[in-house]
Order: structure tokens, then sequence, then C-alpha cells
């Protein structure tokens, strides 16, 4: 083997043909790699939802789908509202500065996060590792809550706590608020979840 | 290529017809180099009785699920009610779902006691650093299969989990939400999703699992079973050249681990028959509920084989990571004022620790708490290159070792157990306190294991006839 001379020319062709079949293999492996990419049937599922507000009375939620996600919509009782402020020294991010482009369209860059004060629109997810946080309205001393607990959401799967606006308090696996859709009213009672564009 | 052998004058037909396959195959010397003539050392006690198990255990977990399969279906409207189906209407269905699912768990029990056993008796180190690895990559495939198993049923924690676990990778910087889309297939978890994990659940990690537990038992068939003693019995040989303190492990350990069968067989069924949700341990009450995007469970854990690393994710909180900060610091102040090393190797040092420090700071906690979730595994695979024992076997090393060792094992319990309970400050404090005992225990192993009063290693393995 060591006495036979090396023939540099073959050599050279047994490695371009190795790095072509190289090539081949990789460009075969992109199909099978994009295969996993969401499907056009699944891409085509994001279209807006109507919703009619109109029945919620205050201090309620109502719960609709979009995107397969559960979106909140809550009307704030005046207390609610009027307890916002009273929280930002708790909170992680109160005035919502984080991943605006994300998280916050341009008109709930506001203390209540929302158009209308009263009214309360976020994706129901979990900015940590996505559960749906569980509703905790009544304020005061309770499981895996503060004691000055002013109402809000926990997160049963790692303990994030959010306040009636959706916003993360300090020192929780969350790092954000949670995500307010895009969303516009059609009239006082309607709202569109999914589309802000006037049509 | 062999010569060709000749079966001898006057050979029975059995004799021949095995020349004949030994002619073609190696037949004869696959049994002799792994059955008959595969020398195992001769003081084996009750740890390895687990090795033979999860292999047990494995194939239980093919044979039922290939039955599952056949009425099984992956769709997430079908899926639950199919589960159902198996459970009430397939005649002994029920009985194939409950091994299928007990065996689960019981994989996970055997696997960790066997690991366990590497870990006290130095299994892991020279010459069987690769038998390890092997190990840790089944431990790894293991986790996988569990995981992706356990979205089948299509119940509430199958859906809460997998929805938990695949945004994980969303922490990671750039390319993590892209990567967990690729997971899902889907915007959320979905159809897109049950199928995909369905066809890695029943193809792809099983067959990457059987390839590496053949790896697994060929690398330790080339080095030879260590032992409670951690002496080499290849050193002490016969005039035949066999290791004298060894014995065939057929039929010597084939008749010995028919004894652990029959004990595990029938602990096994015990709980098959009389508690197969095992108080709510091996399959949790909510499962029992169909998949609904729209509301988690009130509290949701993983199942408890991944309790305790589900515990070190939750211990690292953003107040978490100013422990974390300091010990990085501290670390690298000491490796550079008590380790001799030349002016560049600590500049580098220093250098390393700012920039993790820094990195520490910009990225969130949620990033980092995945990293320790996955550290607390990958950290296995390193074990062989930080233990700087003197001595392999527990037996021998000093005193306290053993009860350091008892430590990790409390502590692992104690992280696991918290990983069940919902959130709470003392839980939170507990785990962070038990996350950095975890990774102190293996990260400060090159030192502590050197110290101490190590005894004498006998040159022949300890070993009483009964």
């Amino acid at each position: 083997m060591s006495q036979q001379k090396v023939d540099n020319a073959k050599r050279t062709w047994l490695i371009v043909s190795g790095c072509a079949g190289a090539v081949g293999g990789l460009a075969a492996a992109v199909p099978f790699v994009a295969s996993f990419e969401p499907s056009e049937r699944a891409k085509a599922a994001g279209a807006s939802v109507e919703v009619d507000i109109g029945a919620i009375k205050p201090g309620e939620k109502l719960t609709v789908e979009w995107r397969g996600k559960p979106v909140w919509i809550v009307r704030r009782t005046p207390e609610q509202v009027e307890a916002l402020p009273k929280e930002d020294p708790l909170l992680a991010d109160p005035n919502s500065l984080r991943n605006q482009s994300d998280l916050t369209p341009e008109y709930a860059r506001n203390g209540h996060r929302s158009i209308k004060p009263e009214i309360m629109v976020a994706v129901g997810i979990c900015t940590h590792l996505g559960c749906s946080p569980s509703d905790r309205f009544t304020p005061g001393s309770q499981p895996s809550l503060p004691d000055d607990w002013a109402g809000g959401f926990l997160c049963p799967c790692h303990g994030s706590t959010f306040d009636m606006a959706g916003r993360v308090f300090k020192n929780k696996p969350a790092p954000d608020n949670l995500a307010v859709p895009p969303h516009m009213y059609l009239s006082d009672t309607r709202l569109l979840i999914g589309d802000d564009k006037k049509a | 290529m062999a010569t060709f052998k000749q079966a001898p004058d006057g050979a029975s037909a059995s004799q021949k017809l095995m020349t004949w396959v030994d002619n073609r195959f190696p037949a004869t010397q696959l049994y002799n180099e792994h059955l008959a003539e595969y020398y195992a050392p001769k003081n084996f006690n009750f740890w390895y009785f687990f090795g033979a198990l999860s292999l047990l255990v494995l194939v239980i977990q093919i044979v039922t699920g290939i039955f599952l399969v056949m009425h099984y279906k992956p769709d997430a409207a079908l899926a639950f009610a199919s589960v159902e189906y198996i459970m009430r209407d397939v005649p002994w269905g029920w009985l194939i779902r409950y091994m299928h699912s007990t065996g689960a768990s019981a994989f996970f029990i055997v696997v960790y006691l066997h690991m366990f056993r590497g870990m006290i008796y130095g299994s892991y180190r020279k010459p069987r650093e690769l038998v390890w690895l092997f190990g840790c990559a089944i431990f790894l495939c293991l986790m996988a299969e569990a995981f992706m198993g356990y979205l089948l049923p299509w119940g509430q924690m199958s859906y809460w989990g997998a929805q938990v676990i695949v945004n994980l990778f969303t922490a990671i910087p750039f390319i993590g939400p892209d990567l967990s889309l690729l997971i899902r297939g889907d915007y959320v978890v979905s159809d897109a999703t049950l199928n995909r994990f369905f066809s890695f659940h029943v193809i792809a990690v099983p067959l990457v699992l059987l390839g590496l537990v053949v790896a697994h038992i060929i690398a330790l068939h080339e080095v030879g079973s260590n032992n409670p003693d951690g002496v080499e019995i290849k050193a002490n040989k016969d005039a035949e050249g066999r290791p004298i303190d060894g014995i065939p492990f057929h039929p010597y350990y084939t008749v010995h681990d028919v004894l652990g069968v029959s004990v595990f067989l029938l602990i096994f069924s015990a709980i098959v028959f009389f508690a197969p949700e095992l108080g709510g341990y091996f399959l949790e009450a909510n499962n029992f509920i169909p998949a609904d995007s729209m509301k988690t469970p009130l509290h949701i854990a993983p199942v408890w084989y991944f309790t305790p690393y589900y515990s070190v994710l939750r211990a690292i909180t953003s107040e978490m990571m100013y422990v974390l900060m300091a010990i990085v610091a501290a670390g690298a102040a000491l490796a550079v004022l008590k380790i001799k090393m030349s002016t560049l190797l600590k500049a580098v040092v220093l250098g390393a620790a700012a920039v993790v420090v820094l990195l520490m700071m910009s990225i969130d906690a949620k990033f980092w708490g995945v990293v320790g979730m996955g550290g607390a595994v990958v950290i296995l695979f390193f074990l062989p290159w930080l233990d700087y024992s003197e001595v392999k076997s527990i037996r021998y090393r000093p005193v306290w070792h053993k009860y350091f060792y008892g430590l990790f094992v409390i502590n692992f319990f104690m992280l696991g157990y918290l990983g069940v309970l919902p959130v709470s400050p003392l839980g939170e404090r507990l785990s962070q306190i038990g996350t950095v005992f975890y990774f102190g225990f293996f990260l400060l192993m090159p030192w502590w294991s050197r110290l101490g009063t190590f005894k004498i290693v006998p040159d022949r393995v300890t070993f009483a006839a009964h």
C-alpha cells in the first residue's frame, strides 16, 4: 500500500465527487426539513374573528378562539381600572415597552393596554411557556398569590402572575406582558380580532 | 474470509446444520462472544439486575406498542376517543394499554437505578466511557420517546405538557420561535403536531433507541463488565485466558436474571392490575379530560420522571440569575487564583466568565431555565471526565463520599417532589438550593472526588460462595 504512488489526479476527482455527493445529500434533505413547516392549510387558518361583546357584564371574561389560541375579552369594573396604575412599581414592564411590535399594538400602548379603558383584549397565553393563565379576579390573600393581590391572572404552570391589564409582575418566569392581538371595534359592541385596518 | 469448516465424521444432523450456518453467518461465534463465553464478574449484586430489566421493559414497550398502534388513531379529532375505545371495547385492550403506560414509568425506574449503579461503582470510568456515553444517549432517546408518547392520548395533560415543552425552544435567542414552529408544524399544538409526534414515537426514535442499545451492549462486551469492587477481572486470567473471577454470562447470569425478572414482573403486574394510575403519578387525572386549547388545567405537572428537571427549570427566576452570575464570577476568580496556568489562559478564563455574565444579564431568565434543564441531563455525559477519585467503586472511597452520594439522591428526590407541587415561595427557594447542589455535585467533582483517605483496593473481587 505504502509503496504505491498516490495518483493525485484520481484523488482530486475522488474528493470532488465526494463533495458533490455531500451537496446532493444536503439538497435532498431540504424538502424533508421543509415538510416540518406549517402546511398551507395551517397558514390559511389565521382568519380574523368577529365577537359580540355586548353581553359581557363588568368583571366578566369572554374567551374566543383566534388562530387556535384563546383570546380574552374582559370588561373591567371601574375599581379594577382605577387600581391599574397602583400596580406599576410591582410590574416588570408597566409601560409595555418590550417587544412592542409583537406584543402591544400602537393603540394599546397606554396605562390600561387597550382601546377602551374598561375593555381588555389579550391573548390568553403566558409568555413564559405558553400555558393559559387562570382567572384570579378576587382580590386578597389566596394560595400561590401575594397577600395584597388586587386581582388578575395566575399561570398554573410556573406561577407567573399578571394584573388586570395582562401586565406581568416582577421576578416571575414570564418575561413579557400578555400579547394584545390586533383588534378594532366595528361598532360599540362588535369587536373584530385579528385585524385592525380600517375597512 | 475464513476457510470453510467441515463437520466431523459421524456428526449429528444438528451439528451439521450449525456447521452449514456458521460457514455463512457467525451464529455460534455471536452466541459464544455475547453469552456462553462472555465472562462477567462473579460478584454482581442486587444493582446488576437493572440492565437486564431495562432490556425486558424495552421488549414490553415494543410489543404492547405494536398492538396499541393497531387500534389507535393519530388524529386530533379521533385520538382521545380511540384510546377510550382501546380501554373499553378492544378485547383485553385495557391490559395492553396499562402495560404500556406502566411500562413507561417502569422504564425510568429501572434506568434511573441502572444509572445510579454506574455512578456508585464508577462504571463510567476508563475504559468504559463509551458504554456510559451510549447509555446517556439512550436516556435522552427515552426522554424524547416518553414525552412524544405522552401527547398521543390527546388529554389535557398531553396537550399542555407538549405546549410547554415545545415552547421551551422559543426561549433560544434568534432561532427559537422558528424552531418551535418547525417542531409543532402549526402556530399552536394541533393535529399536525400529534401526527408527527406519532411518527417519531413509533418509528424514528425506537429505531435510534434500538441502534444505541446494540452499541451500548457491543461496547460493554468489548471492555467487559465492571463490578461492585471496581476491580478489572481481565487483569487476572487463567491458563486458557479466561478471567479467574469471571463466570460465563450464560447460564450463570441468565438464570440469576430470571430471579430478577420474576420479582420485577410481580411488582409490575401488581401495578398494572391494581393501581395502573398509581395515585396520579403514572397516569395523571387531568389526562382523562380531552385536550382543550382554550383552557389550561389549574395544576399542570409533568409525569414524575421529568419532575427533577422541571424543578430546575422553575428554579431559575430573574432573582436566581444574580446568584448564578455571582457563582460564575466566583468560579472564575477561584480558578485564576488557585489553579496554576499561564497568564494568557487566565485572561481567557476571565474573559469567558465576563462574556457569560454579560449574556446572563442580557438574555431572559426563561432561556437560562431551559439551559439549566437541558444542562442537568447533558452534564451526565461528562461524568467520566469529571471524576478524579483514585478508585472506581464507592466501597473503597472515603466514607463521607457515601454520605455525599446519599445527599445527591435525597436532593434528586426533593427536586422531583417539588416538581409535582404547585409553585410556592418555599418550594422555589428549596428548588433553587437543590439546583445549585445538583450542578455543584458534578461541576466541583474534579475537586472533591480527590479528597479524603481512600481504602486499598484488593487485587481480586470480594466474593463469598453461597
